[in-house]
């Protein structure tokens, strides 16, 4: 029972984390009774799991993520779209018609074409079959309005924060609605072009430091200097 | 008769003033390249190279998919200004070769059964070239494949050994490569205790061969530490800098 490295150091492919009885969490893997890293990242010995979070990763979807993609063909009976991962997502015209679909009746392209950009759910997906979403939800569907920027997925779970601290903090701060998909785009619309611009700015910084600790309050300090300067070069331009 | 260079002089120096076991200075820089998934760069003596991993993704042509696992197409590219004379930039036999060597040196380490039916494409761009180039090569294409956030056994590096002017060398320059007698590139995992390339160009005894891949190990470990280091800098360097 031995721990080869502190909390929250960083370690590569490769590196031995842990020998003896303890359980392989995300990104590392086991072999006999010795726990290897998989990827670069932190590692965190928590309890008897010993688990790696990876500062850079691809998206792989998960039945009931949110994810934002872009249409990419139109089909017989649906969409194919691109929802940042190795594989495209299908979207059924059923999952996304409030009505029955008749192929013959019904044009597709009226509802949602190419480059259109949507705001879906994973319904279903294994290591078989490409995933499938659904926009049946409320607040799925079509985006319309808004800036859209990407992040490394791997820094998803940074920007949402412990029990959506971290996001609460931007909208409150911001006053934008941000909505992060978990295939690492994030959809942003506010009042004024400079409140996104802002959000924008600490979503970029989240992401640049997301291995760093304190950086809600780093966070929340940027956003109000940001804040305070704007407001003051408007009173200027006034005065 | 063709006059003949002397590769290591009487006190066992070489051509460019290194010792018999000793590497060319060496760096590397991960995350140099922002349009693909992952990319890494190295200088290793003369050697520049570049190298771009983009995936996993939908395999292209379709039909090479494979239903149980993904699949690593890697591609070994010489740009034209890389050598003296300037080279045709079509692939040569010698790259599509060097491509299937370091793709096969590669493959062990990467966990390519999590995502069936993709497709992981490598990117190696030589940018100039002084001997010992698919080493290289190796070394950073798993820094690449470490940036993108492909998961992996462990890092894979390369380093050659040989024998020139009669002595057994480690590193081997352009000149030692052409004029000496032997050549052996070697690939390995050091966590792994694996070697995933074993190649040898040239003629050496059996006990001169042990010693050789014995060397060529040697080298291959303090490039590995190399190899960390260029992993973590890019993120040390945040953290430092938010620290102050």
């Amino acid at each position: 029972m031995t721990f080869f490295y502190e909390n929250r150091q960083i370690v590569t492919p490769g590196d031995l984390l842990a020998e003896g009885d303890y359980l392989a969490g995300e990104n590392t893997f086991k072999e006999d009774s010795k726990i290897y890293a998989s990827r670069l990242g932190l590692v965190e010995y928590i309890g008897r799991k010993v688990q790696v979070v990876a500062l850079n990763m691809f998206y792989v979807p998960l039945v009931g993520d949110l994810v934002i993609g872009r249409v990419t063909e139109t089909n017989i009976s649906g969409w194919t779209v691109d929802i940042n991962s190795a594989y495209m997502a299908n979207l059924r015209a059923s999952e996304a018609l409030n009505k029955p679909f008749k192929p013959q009746r019904d044009d597709l392209t009226s509802f949602l074409d190419v480059d259109d950009l949507v705001l879906a759910k994973v319904v279903a997906y294994d290591r078989t079959r490409d995933p499938s979403l659904t926009i049946l939800e409320p607040g799925l569907g079509k985006v319309t309005y808004g800036q859209i920027i990407k992040v490394s997925p791997a820094k998803i779970p940074r920007i949402i924060g412990r029990k959506g601290s971290m996001i609460s903090i931007l909208k409150k701060e911001t006053g934008c609605s941000i909505t992060v998909g978990q295939n690492g785009l994030v959809l942003i619309s506010g009042r004024n072009p400079e409140d996104e611009r802002l959000a924008i700015t600490a979503i970029q910084k989240i992401e640049q430091e997301a291995h760093t600790s304190g950086l809600t309050d780093r966070v929340t300090e940027m956003i109000r200097k940001e804040r305070g300067v704007v407001k003051n070069e408007g009173t200027n331009e006034i005065g | 008769m063709k006059e003949q260079t002397k590769l290591v002089d009487d006190n066992g120096i070489r051509t460019d003033g290194r010792k018999l076991n000793e590497l060319r200075p060496t760096k590397m820089e991960v995350g140099v390249l922002s349009n693909a998934d992952g990319s890494a760069y190295i200088e290793q003596g003369k050697n520049k190279i570049l190298a771009a991993v983009y995936g996993p993704r939908e395999a292209h042509p379709r039909h090479l998919a494979l239903p149980e696992r993904a699949i690593l197409q890697c591609r070994y590219h010489m740009a034209p200004f890389s050598v003296d004379e300037r080279k045709s930039p079509a692939p040569s036999r010698r790259e599509v070769e060097l491509s299937k060597v370091i793709r096969e040196s590669l493959e062990p380490a990467i966990f390519l059964d999590q995502f069936p039916r993709t497709s992981i494409d490598l990117f190696i761009e030589v940018l100039q070239a002084d001997g010992g180039t698919r080493c290289a090569g190796v070394t950073v294409a798993s820094l690449a494949l470490a940036d993108a956030g492909i998961p992996m056994k462990d890092l894979v590096v390369a380093c050659a050994a040989g024998k020139a002017g009669g002595h057994l060398i480690l590193d081997l320059n352009d000149i030692e490569d052409k004029e000496g007698e032997a050549d052996v590139p070697v690939a390995y995992a050091p966590n792994l205790n694996a070697v995933t390339l074993l190649q040898m160009d040239g003629i050496l005894i059996i006990e001169e061969f042990r010693q050789t891949i014995d060397l060529a190990l040697e080298g291959c470990k303090d490039l590995y530490k190399l190899q960390k280091e260029a992993l973590k800098a890019k993120y040390v360097a945040i953290t430092e800098e938010v620290e102050e």
